[in-house]
């Protein structure tokens, strides 16, 4: 069985049908884009997995160890602890606390100390904690903002701020981790700084990753597999090089007059 | 049954009155977000300026009423200007504290000036009742509630009429979009606190003469209350503030006439928090989320 | 607990030092029973203060409400120690009184903590209208006309001590894990609840813990005090303690401290006028709104300020 399976999902916001009947696999290990023209239904289909939204009908099956987990329906903070972990597309980071901070907020559910320690400080947190700074450093260390670790999140420039986005939720110990436009706003060099840091994240945390793009150049350049979104239904799936000359995809992308002509 | 209706009556009297403080409360929340705590306030000065009018000249009701009015219309407008508009793009707890500020204001101001006591406040109207079989309805109900309906109705007509509601409409659905019409919205928004300080300057006339009894601190619970309405209708929605107000006014004297009126206030804040939860939009209102 | 760092025994001896030279300026006359009385009130108030800050400031969860924990501590408390007439007896009502606080907080909490903003303002606002009206008319609160000749065990050592325990174990808190995880409810409550925050669970943790102090404030009122009527504990009482934790700084404890002993201060002098000092707290919430939204001290805490003054290289990690 795949690590994620989504069985025809379907989402409805009164008539409007903003994910129609979708499914996908992703295996352990992949690297999987979700592309579509904007309104595609994208963010919907990511925020029914997190648990943001309740899907209308359909299923969300993820594999833990030997069990399987239905996500569909469960609250957000239920997914993450379940291995979901994911970044926004408008970047939510908590701006006005420290980049430290940050990573450490998502730490949260792994951090086993109670509340009477946490009301004394008994040794239970001080040791606890002080593998909490180390871990949340050596994550800092790999995204290249360890010396800005004390900066206020919100002082970071633009590029920093989406690598503070995934370092934060690499934090939760995700097993799959779903991008949503990590590159959005990036120019070219910043775009390929981060595809390389996405490739390297992946086998270094043994991670699956779904990720969501526009930029088309880092999406062929590092997914395995791609699902193409259309009006709420995916209208095709495959690898990167199949995908570029699917009619189908070229007719959403570029509208049929084109394709007509 | 007798007492049931009688009770009704009395309700539908009070709960005018509630229904014009709630039209501002929720004109206001509609318009810029803010629960107004001066609200209530400004009802108690409008009860002090028709206090002031009856008793300083011998004007009658209608005079004292539009006076009130008046004065109250130049009050919130001033408010708005002074402490609300610098605020437009702070945080909404920073204005809500300002609001909470500016109610404590005029409350202590007032006090400072009339002292604390309470003030009897002059018959302007008969107390000549009509009886009804064994339902007995006074003059005072009736000028209170005909009042109140002739407001509404009027109320009515600028929001769907005229030029100016068309544009208070506007602003609370989408501020910037309605500045790129080509809208005032500042103007808009000094309308609406004008219209809705008139209200609650009438509102203050009218429960001067219903009670007979008025002091600075007089604003707080009926402001409460009419905010209470407003939520139970539908905040930000005109017609759910007049049923809010009525609903809230006919259940205070129901529980005073067969419960315990010590309970009455409780009741009242049990019902607001039943509904917060229950149906946050109230009877009226219209669902919003937050885009993620 | 590591309780011998240079910094805690910096700590401990400014907290034992506060405490003598208060001490002695009582010793020697200085401060008379008048400024006793406006010692305690702060003390109370910094309770209240720090605790609402914990609430409001840290966790983002405007409460109105937090006069009606205070009664409940206050009179439970009263109700206690008046039929154990022993320090004993006190000690115990204290805690009855704040762990009675906790739990209404927590069972209000719940139900309430899913509203935002103002909703939630106001929702806390009517239940502490509730609270005031079952104590008015309840036998064992004797109603209206309060309970009087409440034996009085709290003095200004027991106040100081809970005081110092309030800021130590709040701040503490924030300190945490859990405490984190309020802040970042602050913060976004999208995103929070994103990275595995159970963001209702915490928010009713800070309630709790925000009731819990307040009900210990509210206890230590009853004892320094000896009488209490339902009317100290309205909305108006709810409003003076949020006039000092905005006036401090939204997120501040140490703000709540400054600004506590500050109004203090301020009442003791506008003492016999209530209408003028209502009005310079009404104009004071104006202006600070307007020109300073952030309090005196922002976010930031005393720490902050002392790393700042000593140029400190080393950034360390609370």
């Amino acid at each position: 069985m795949p690590l994620l399976k989504v069985d025809k999902l379907t989402k409805s916001f009164g008539g409007l049908t903003a994910v129609s009947n979708v499914s996908i696999d992703i295996n352990k290990g992949e690297l999987v884009g979700l592309i579509g023209p904007n309104g595609a239904g994208k963010t919907t289909l990511f925020n029914l997995l997190t648990g943001v939204y309740v899907p209308s009908s359909g299923s969300i099956a993820l594999k833990k160890n030997a069990a399987t987990i239905e996500l569909g329906g469960k609250k957000p903070y239920h997914v993450t602890k379940e291995g979901l972990a994911r970044t926004f597309q408008n970047i939510r980071l908590f701006k006005d606390l420290t980049v430290m901070d940050n990573v450490r907020i998502a730490m949260h559910q792994n951090v086993k100390y109670g509340l009477v320690s946490a009301f004394l400080h008994f040794n239970k947190y001080h040791k606890e904690e002080d593998e909490l700074k180390a871990e949340a450093e050596r994550l800092l260390e790999i995204f290249h903002l360890s010396h800005k670790k004390m900066e206020l999140a919100r002082n970071l420039p633009y590029g920093e701020q989406r690598h503070l986005e995934i370092a934060r939720a690499l934090a939760t110990k995700p097993s799959l981790l779903l991008l949503d436009e990590p590159a959005a706003g990036m120019n070219p060099y910043e775009t390929a700084a981060l595809t390389e840091i996405i490739g390297w994240i992946r086998n270094e945390f043994g991670l699956t990753i779904l990720l969501i793009e526009h930029d088309m150049s880092l999406v062929m350049k590092i997914c395995e597999r791609i699902y193409v979104l259309d009006y709420g239904m995916l209208i095709a799936s495959g690898e990167p090089n199949k995908i570029k000359k699917n009619k189908r995809v070229i007719e959403a992308y570029l509208g049929e007059d084109v394709s007509n002509a | 049954m007798d007492q049931f209706l009688q009770q009704i009556v009395n309700g539908i009297s009070l709960g005018s009155i509630y229904a014009l403080i709630a039209l501002g409360y929720t004109m206001i929340y509609g318009i810029i977000k803010l629960i107004n705590f001066a609200h209530g306030d400004i009802y108690m000065i409008g009860a002090y300026i028709g206090f002031a009018v009856t008793t300083y000249t011998n004007l009658g009701f209608f005079p004292a009423l539009i006076i009130a009015m008046a004065g109250c219309t130049v009050l919130g407008v001033t408010i708005e200007k002074i402490a609300y508009r610098p605020l437009r793009n702070a945080s909404r707890i920073a204005v809500l504290i300002t609001a909470i500020g500016m109610s404590f204001f005029l409350e202590y101001t007032m006090m400072f000036f009339v002292g604390a006591e309470v003030r009897s406040y002059p018959m302007i109207l008969s107390k000549k009742t009509f009886n009804f079989g064994d339902i007995l309805i006074n003059i005072q109900q009736i000028y209170i509630v005909l009042t109140a309906v002739a407001l509404m109705i009027l109320l009515q007509f600028i929001v769907h009429k005229t030029k100016t509601g068309k544009a208070m409409r506007a602003v609370s659905v989408d501020k910037e979009a309605a500045q790129l019409m080509g809208i005032n919205v500042n103007t808009t928004i000094s309308f609406t606190f004008a219209i809705g300080s008139a209200f609650a300057g009438a509102a203050g006339v009218l429960v001067g003469i219903y009670y007979n009894s008025i002091d600075p601190l007089m604003g707080m619970m009926p402001g409460l209350k009419a905010f209470v309405a407003a939520v139970f209708g539908g905040i930000g929605n005109i017609p759910g503030a007049m049923i809010g107000g009525l609903g809230i006014g006919i259940m205070e004297t129901l529980i005073s006439g067969y419960g315990n009126s010590m309970y009455r206030d409780a009741a009242v804040f049990a019902l607001l928090i039943i509904i917060l939860i229950v149906k946050p939009t109230g009877l009226l209102g219209k669902n919003t989320r937050e885009k993620v | 607990m590591r309780t011998l760092t240079k910094k805690n025994l910096l700590i401990l001896g400014s907290i034992l030092l506060t405490f003598a030279l208060v001490q002695v300026l009582v010793l020697v006359g200085i401060l008379d029973s008048f400024y006793e009385i406006t010692i305690a009130t702060i003390c109370i108030n910094i309770i209240l203060a720090v605790s609402l800050n914990l609430v409001t400031g840290f966790t983002g969860q405007f409460s109105l409400g937090h006069a009606g924990f205070m009664s409940i501590g206050a009179y439970v408390c009263a109700i206690i120690s008046m039929r154990i007439g022993t320090v004993g007896g006190f000690l115990l009502g204290l805690l009855a009184g704040a762990l009675a606080a906790t739990v209404v907080g927590i069972l209000i909490g719940i139900p309430t903590l899913r509203l935002k903003g103002d909703y939630l303002a106001i929702a806390t606002l009517g239940m502490a209208e509730i609270i005031r009206v079952v104590f008015l008319n309840l036998e064992i609160t004797n109603g209206a006309a309060g309970l009087n000749g409440i034996p009085r065990y709290a003095n200004w050592l027991w106040l100081y001590f809970f005081t110092v325990m309030a800021i130590v174990i709040i701040n503490n808190f924030l300190k945490s894990s859990p405490g984190r995880a309020c802040i970042a409810i602050r913060e976004d409550e999208i995103a929070a609840e994103s990275m595995g925050i159970n963001t209702t669970k915490y928010k009713v943790i800070a309630f709790a813990v925000g009731a819990f102090f307040a009900g210990l404030a509210g206890g230590l009122y009853a004892s320094y005090f000896y009488f209490l009527k339902p009317d100290l504990f309205g909305f108006m009482k709810s409003v003076d303690i949020l006039v000092i934790v905005v006036l401090g700084g939204l997120g501040s404890l140490t703000g709540s401290v400054i600004a506590a002993i500050l109004l203090g201060l301020i009442t003791t002098f506008l003492q016999s006028f209530t209408a003028v000092r209502m009005i310079v707290y009404a104009v004071l919430l104006v202006v600070i709104m307007i020109f300073r939204p952030q309090g005196l001290m922002g976010s930031k805490e005393i720490n902050d300020l002392l790393k700042f003054r000593f140029g400190k290289k080393e950034e360390k990690i609370e």
